[in-house]
């Protein structure tokens, strides 16, 4: 048994076993496991659907793919300044941790925000001139249900990076805890890369 | 896969970025190439899982952690995969 287990004895009874830096990181990536699997799972179905119905239209024809492409852009700065924020924690720089960890948050909330707009633009003008509205076809129920999957991981997402800087700031948490929430983080950016590419793209 | 879990250098985390805005880039512009629907499909779904490989290997530090660890971050993906199979004969029935 290494030192740092055992100076954490009371804490931790063992040191975990493929993270031996926490257990809360062996329990985010089991976590982030089973998520990816639901995420496969409505991605598979939304292939399937799609392949065995006649009249699939052209995504890009019918989605936005500039604001989309724009909201990409987001997710993955969002992912560098969450690299950076621990970068800054692990060095011991509060402001840095602020700052970074803050523009994290903000590109979360920014990538809500044009999510709400697409979606009402979706709902309310482009999708039932097109005769595609949620209840006459497929490819509205798919679109919603994978994207508003991801959405709601991003609003989670954001509140958990908004709790773990609350709680950096009064000191309670650090560097351990700032890494967690950035495997969160980036796998919801992960997560919309593929959802980018199947749902908008291809 | 280092199976070494003490210190590492940092990665370049500004090169990944890079590379993720260049590959999305990318992306956008095969759409519009005049390809069949094949080859574009085969060149996204490539580039999705390159771009999905930088963000696991990079700035979920996959590269630096022990093996078995990426290992269980690889089964949904060998599962989805089994899945696909599993539901072939619904996507093409005989």
């Amino acid at each position: 048994m290494s030192e740092v287990a055992v100076m954490h004895h009371a804490v931790e009874p063992a040191e975990s076993p493929l993270t031996p830096e926490s257990w809360g990181k062996l329990g985010m990536w089991v976590f982030l496991a089973g998520d990816a699997m639901s995420f496969g799972g409505l991605i598979v179905a939304y292939g399937i659907l799609r392949y065995a119905s006649p009249n699939w239209p052209v995504p890009s024809q019918v989605l936005g793919i500039n604001l989309t492409a724009f909201m990409t852009f987001l997710l993955i700065c969002s992912s560098v300044t969450m690299v950076l924020s621990l970068s800054a924690v692990k060095s011991g720089d509060q402001k840095g941790l602020m700052k970074f960890l803050g523009l994290t948050i903000l590109g979360g909330l920014l990538f809500l925000g044009c999510q709400a707009y697409e979606w009402t633009h979706l709902i309310t003008e482009r999708l039932p001139e097109l005769g595609l509205s949620f209840r006459a076809h497929l490819f509205a129920t798919t679109f919603f249900i994978l994207t508003g999957f991801h959405g709601m991981h991003v609003t989670g997402g954001v509140i958990y990076n908004s709790a773990v800087l609350a709680a950096c700031l009064r000191g309670r948490y650090g560097a351990k805890h700032v890494e967690i929430a950035g495997l969160y983080w980036h796998f919801v950016d992960l997560v919309w890369i593929l959802i980018f590419t199947f749902v908008y793209l291809l | 896969m280092a199976t070494e879990h003490a210190a590492h250098a940092e990665p370049n985390y500004i090169g990944v970025f890079w590379w993720l805005l260049a590959l999305t880039i990318v992306e956008i512009a095969v759409i519009y190439m005049p390809l069949t629907k094949l080859v574009i499909a085969f060149l996204l779904v490539s580039l999705a899982l390159s771009k999905a490989a930088l963000v696991a290997l990079y700035f979920m530090h996959l590269k630096f952690e022990r093996l078995t660890l990426g290992i269980i971050a690889l089964t949904p993906l060998i599962l989805c995969v089994f899945l696909i199979l599993m539901l072939t004969p619904d996507i093409f029935p005989s």
